[in-house]
């Protein structure tokens, strides 16, 4: 069969073909360029003594091991805090809430939260809890700030997933005399786990990967701190991304900078693995 | 929203309750989960409460026209100037040239992922998308220090790579991941029919996503142009790793401070009325972030009205 396209339609067609194609395999090309040469030039420092030792002026050593315990204590901290307060806002939200201006309300000051960029929570987090609060710089003012910053991601995630829990399940255990709130809690909350999960892994990824935030709330401190200093006003440390941002930056040991870079590019391809099982998971939820 | 049987069934169920305690304790989880349901707003009154009153003072001060339109910012000079129109320019011009660059590659991105590619491929490049979104800003600082800020050095001749033009490069990328996922949800909203018809009034499959498809998408990719606003006007620390963060009035090639990065580069050590006006300078970055949202909400909206 013999097509009547002009030779100028298939031109412009496969000129925008061809474009559209090398969009997609550029960028695929410059992120697996960007992975390739953080992990060239970052995974050869890194060895044990680096992950398991604090830096030493004396010794002229590099270690992380305080940056990595502060991390997870942030992490540990705003989770504790957060994932309360989020689920909970999303069960209001869509099993209590009734009237309906209230929840556009709530939603539209969620979405706006998830506008505000890091920076602003940085320096409102500073005036808020390091000063006004006066917990000082310190991993715990950090944390709380993080959590103003991951609650709409958890939020979101949570509400999502409660959509998905099929209303049969509410009204028979309403019918079998049940009361709302037991309800929730053992039949609308087993359902939305995977979608809580998910949020939980969000929120994981937003914190490793802060930085601006966490400047003037966490601070830049590189000491080892043990769990009762890290929860108490006072005990500053840098999370992975500051202490890197500051040895790139400040210090210009572009060695260690990358070391951490390579550490951190691992953890988000873990944490974004995970986010993907768990969203199939989630999905597999919704199908049935 | 439950039915109206439901109701009915609690409604029924209630007198038979007879236990006083868990009544109360109902009503005790409903107020503590109504606290948690208000609390992003109590966030938003508190952000921006404190913007407020720490901001307002220094622009008070040094006065309005003289702070957003003075074009010299010397913090800590014996006679210290305070004139925020190089950050709100080099804001401007630096997103914009993100935009420029990055909104192009990501709609093009994205319809690759949702029209062309099969679903091997897509399933690839979405990986790599979401796997952007999730590299921290420092990262992206980081290897834009060590790649761009010396290439553009030597491709141009400067003595100094770390400007504008590079700040540009690094944003652009940045941005890619919030562009790509908006417009590909907006992309695979487009009804069928609207393709199905394309093609059987014997457009090319090309022609098609370009003449239907996209038009259609009009309102969702325009959100996702604003999203990439908000991303690129927000970033701090990667532009702080390769703009130069100095104050200078913007040019392409020159050495430029951000809204973002002026507030984080002084903060540190500032203090008295130069201390005061980063909050001021944090305050007008929030204005410019709040009106980004509203622009933003009004376009999601009209998406979901469509």
């Amino acid at each position: 069969m013999k097509d009547n396209i002009s030779l100028l339609r298939k031109i412009k067609g496969a000129v925008l073909r061809g474009l559209v194609w090398l969009s997609a395999v550029f960028i695929c090309l410059m992120l697996a360029g960007m992975i390739f040469f953080i992990l060239k030039r970052g995974l050869p420092h890194i060895t044990l003594d680096f992950l398991t030792q604090k830096p030493s002026l004396l010794n002229d050593t590099v270690g992380i091991l305080p940056n990595l315990l502060n991390t997870l204590y942030i992490i540990l901290m705003t989770l504790v805090i957060v994932m309360p307060l989020g689920v909970g806002s999303a069960i209001y939200l869509r099993e209590y809430a009734k009237n309906q201006k209230a929840v556009r309300l709530i939603e539209l000051a969620a979405e706006t939260l998830s506008g505000i960029p890091s920076i602003i929570y940085g320096l409102v987090g500073m005036l808020i809890f390091v000063q006004f609060c006066s917990l000082g710089t310190s991993l715990i003012a950090g944390a709380l700030t993080l959590v103003i910053m991951t609650l709409p991601t958890v939020m979101r995630t949570t509400q999502e997933s409660l959509k998905t829990v099929p209303d049969s399940y509410r009204e028979g255990a309403l019918g079998l005399g049940s009361g709302k709130w037991h309800m929730i809690r053992t039949v609308v909350l087993p359902s939305a786990s995977d979608g809580i999960a998910a949020g939980c892994i969000l929120a994981i990824g937003r914190i490793v990967g802060e930085s601006a935030a966490l400047l003037f709330t966490a601070g830049m401190a590189n000491e080892m701190l043990n769990l009762k200093e890290a929860v108490s006003p006072g005990g500053a440390g840098s999370t992975l991304t500051v202490s890197m941002y500051m040895y790139a930056k400040e210090r210009g040991d572009f060695e260690t900078a990358f070391a951490i870079a390579a550490i951190l590019l691992i953890l988000t391809l873990l944490i974004n693995s995970a986010a993907r099982f768990a969203a199939k998971l989630l999905q597999k939820g919704t199908g049935k | 929203m439950q039915s109206k049987a439901v109701t009915a069934i609690y409604i029924i169920k209630k007198p038979l309750r007879e236990d006083p305690f868990s009544d109360i304790f109902e009503k005790i989880v409903h107020a503590l989960l109504g606290i948690c349901g208000f609390i992003a707003i109590a966030f938003v009154i508190l952000i921006t409460v404190f913007l407020v009153l720490s901001g307002v003072p220094a622009i008070r001060e040094i006065g309005i026209a003289d702070f957003l339109f003075g074009t010299k910012w010397a913090s800590t000079a014996a006679e210290p100037s305070y004139g925020i129109l190089p950050f709100i320019l080099t804001s401007v011009f630096g997103t914009a040239g993100a935009i420029v660059l990055g909104v192009p590659l990501g709609i093009l991105c994205a319809v690759f992922m949702t029209k062309i590619s099969g679903k091997r491929f897509g399933a690839i490049v979405s990986g790599a998308v979401s796997l952007m979104a999730g590299i921290p800003s420092v990262v992206y600082g980081l290897v834009g220090m060590i790649v761009i800020v010396p290439a553009v050095r030597s491709i141009f001749g400067l003595p100094d790579g770390a400007n504008l033009f590079s700040a540009i490069l690094v944003l652009a990328v940045m941005i890619l991941p919030s562009v790509i996922s908006m417009s590909e949800t907006a992309l695979r909203a487009v009804p069928k029919e609207y393709e199905e018809g394309s093609l059987a009034l014997g457009a090319t499959g090309t022609e098609t996503i370009f003449k239907v498809s996209l038009p259609a998408a009009k309102s969702g990719i325009l959100a996702a142009v604003v999203l990439g606003v908000g991303r690129a006007v927000g970033e701090a620390m990667a532009v702080m790793m390769v703009s130069g963060n100095v104050p200078n009035m913007p040019g392409i090639f020159r050495s430029v401070r951000f809204l973002t990065t002026a507030v984080a580069s002084e903060m540190s050590y500032s203090s008295g009325l130069q201390r005061q006006a980063l909050f001021s300078v944090a305050l007008v970055l929030f204005a410019f972030i709040m009106i980004i949202n509203i622009i933003l909400n009004i376009a999601v909206k009209k998406e979901n009205k469509s």
